[in-house]
């Protein structure tokens, strides 16, 4: 007999199942981003059966909100369709089934879904959970008092990799395209983006006071 | 997008609600779900409203892309300092019972400025970030 949380989690891992084909079968990017902003706040459905409100939570908020934003931001710049992809997929098809059988197969090895005898409940987790109440003391909330008492020092790993990733993006996009260095009649030189071939070759003539040099196939390009 | 009163009226309506619910999520994660970084993203999805529905050069009015930086940066000094500064009352790095005459009021002490911590800086980043990707214009425009 099924009990009705097994039928929630059934749901709920066919509605993953379908929203994830259909971002890999759909050529609209906008409908892409849509299913998998769907598929983060399924998976946030998922972590509330499993018991992890903390965890559904974030997912919910980065997965289905933030990043779909952040993906429209992105979909604005690159456009909305996606191209027709020149291979066969049989190759990329045949790494995945032979990645996911792999990962299946490990499954088979794992304990078992919340069992109190596994391994991750035989470690420090039994003393955070007796212990919180005194050590830590007015955090009725464990995964508060683990996180940021008890592994402290992994949060703030945690919050400077988050730092580490506005520095990444901003580097890459914060700016415009940059100054370039050509190679022309022999010698380096910083052009300005935008600066056409007649633009250059007329600072040239102006820096050097000499005739022009005719320019091979490597010039400056805008 | 001056023609959509519909959608100004309501965001307007929705902002400030937007931003009490992530300061209750910071502030109640104690009790119960909720902490900085949810409260960060929370805060910040506030902003991306705005700017979806004023435009981004009236929220960056409002939010400068430098003070978005500055907070990105300064959560993680604020996390840092807390660890400091338990170690400059005897205790070890990021031990926070050293903060106060009762270790676990220190606990709690500490555990509410590094999830402020963790809150300014998801806060900037995710600002941040909204403001790079939405700030550049297409290559072919």
């Amino acid at each position: 007999m099924i009990s009705p949380t097994e039928v929630v989690d059934i749901v709920l891992l066919i509605l993953l199942a379908v929203t994830g084909v259909a971002v890999i079968r759909t050529r609209n990017l906008f409908a892409a981003v849509m299913l998998a902003g769907i598929y983060s706040l399924v998976s946030a459905g998922l972590f509330v059966v499993m018991d992890a409100v903390d965890v559904a939570f974030t997912e919910a908020a980065v997965g289905a909100g933030i990043s779909t934003v952040l993906m429209l931001g992105t979909l604005a710049l690159v456009g909305y369709q996606e191209h027709e992809p020149r291979h066969t997929p049989l190759l990329p098809l045949f790494v995945v089934v032979l990645t996911g059988g792999i990962l299946v197969y490990g499954t088979t090895d794992m304990p078992p879904f919340g069992h109190p005898e596994n391994p991750a409940h035989q470690h420090v987790a039994p003393h955070y959970l007796e212990e919180s109440e005194h050590e830590v003391g007015h955090i009725p909330n464990v995964v508060t008092s683990v996180l940021a008492s008890y592994r402290g020092y992994d949060t703030m790993g945690e919050t400077a990799v988050v730092f580490t990733a506005m520095v990444g993006v901003l580097l890459l996009l914060s700016r415009g395209p940059l100054p370039r260095r050509v190679h022309h009649n022999g010698r380096w030189i910083t052009v300005r983006p935008g600066t056409t071939r007649e633009e250059l070759e007329a600072r040239m003539l102006a820096e050097s006071g000499d005739e022009p040099e005719p320019v091979d196939g490597e010039g400056a390009r805008g | 997008m001056d023609d959509r009163v519909i959608l100004r009226v309501g965001a307007k309506i929705l902002i400030p609600f937007i931003l009490i619910f992530a300061l209750y999520v910071q502030f109640h994660g104690d009790y119960g779900p909720g902490g900085g970084f949810q409260a960060g993203v929370i805060f910040a999805a506030a902003f991306v409203l705005y700017a979806l529905v004023f435009g981004l050069g009236n929220a960056i009015k409002v939010l400068p892309p430098k003070a978005a930086y500055f907070c990105g940066a300064f959560g993680v000094l604020l996390f840092v300092g807390v660890g400091y500064a338990s170690m400059a009352l005897g205790g070890e790095f990021l031990n926070y019972s050293v903060l106060a005459h009762d270790p676990t009021h220190g606990q709690h002490y500490g555990i509410i400025g590094v999830e402020l911590g963790v809150l300014i800086t998801v806060f900037g980043v995710m600002v941040a970030l909204f403001y790079a990707f939405a700030g550049r214009r297409r290559l072919d425009r």
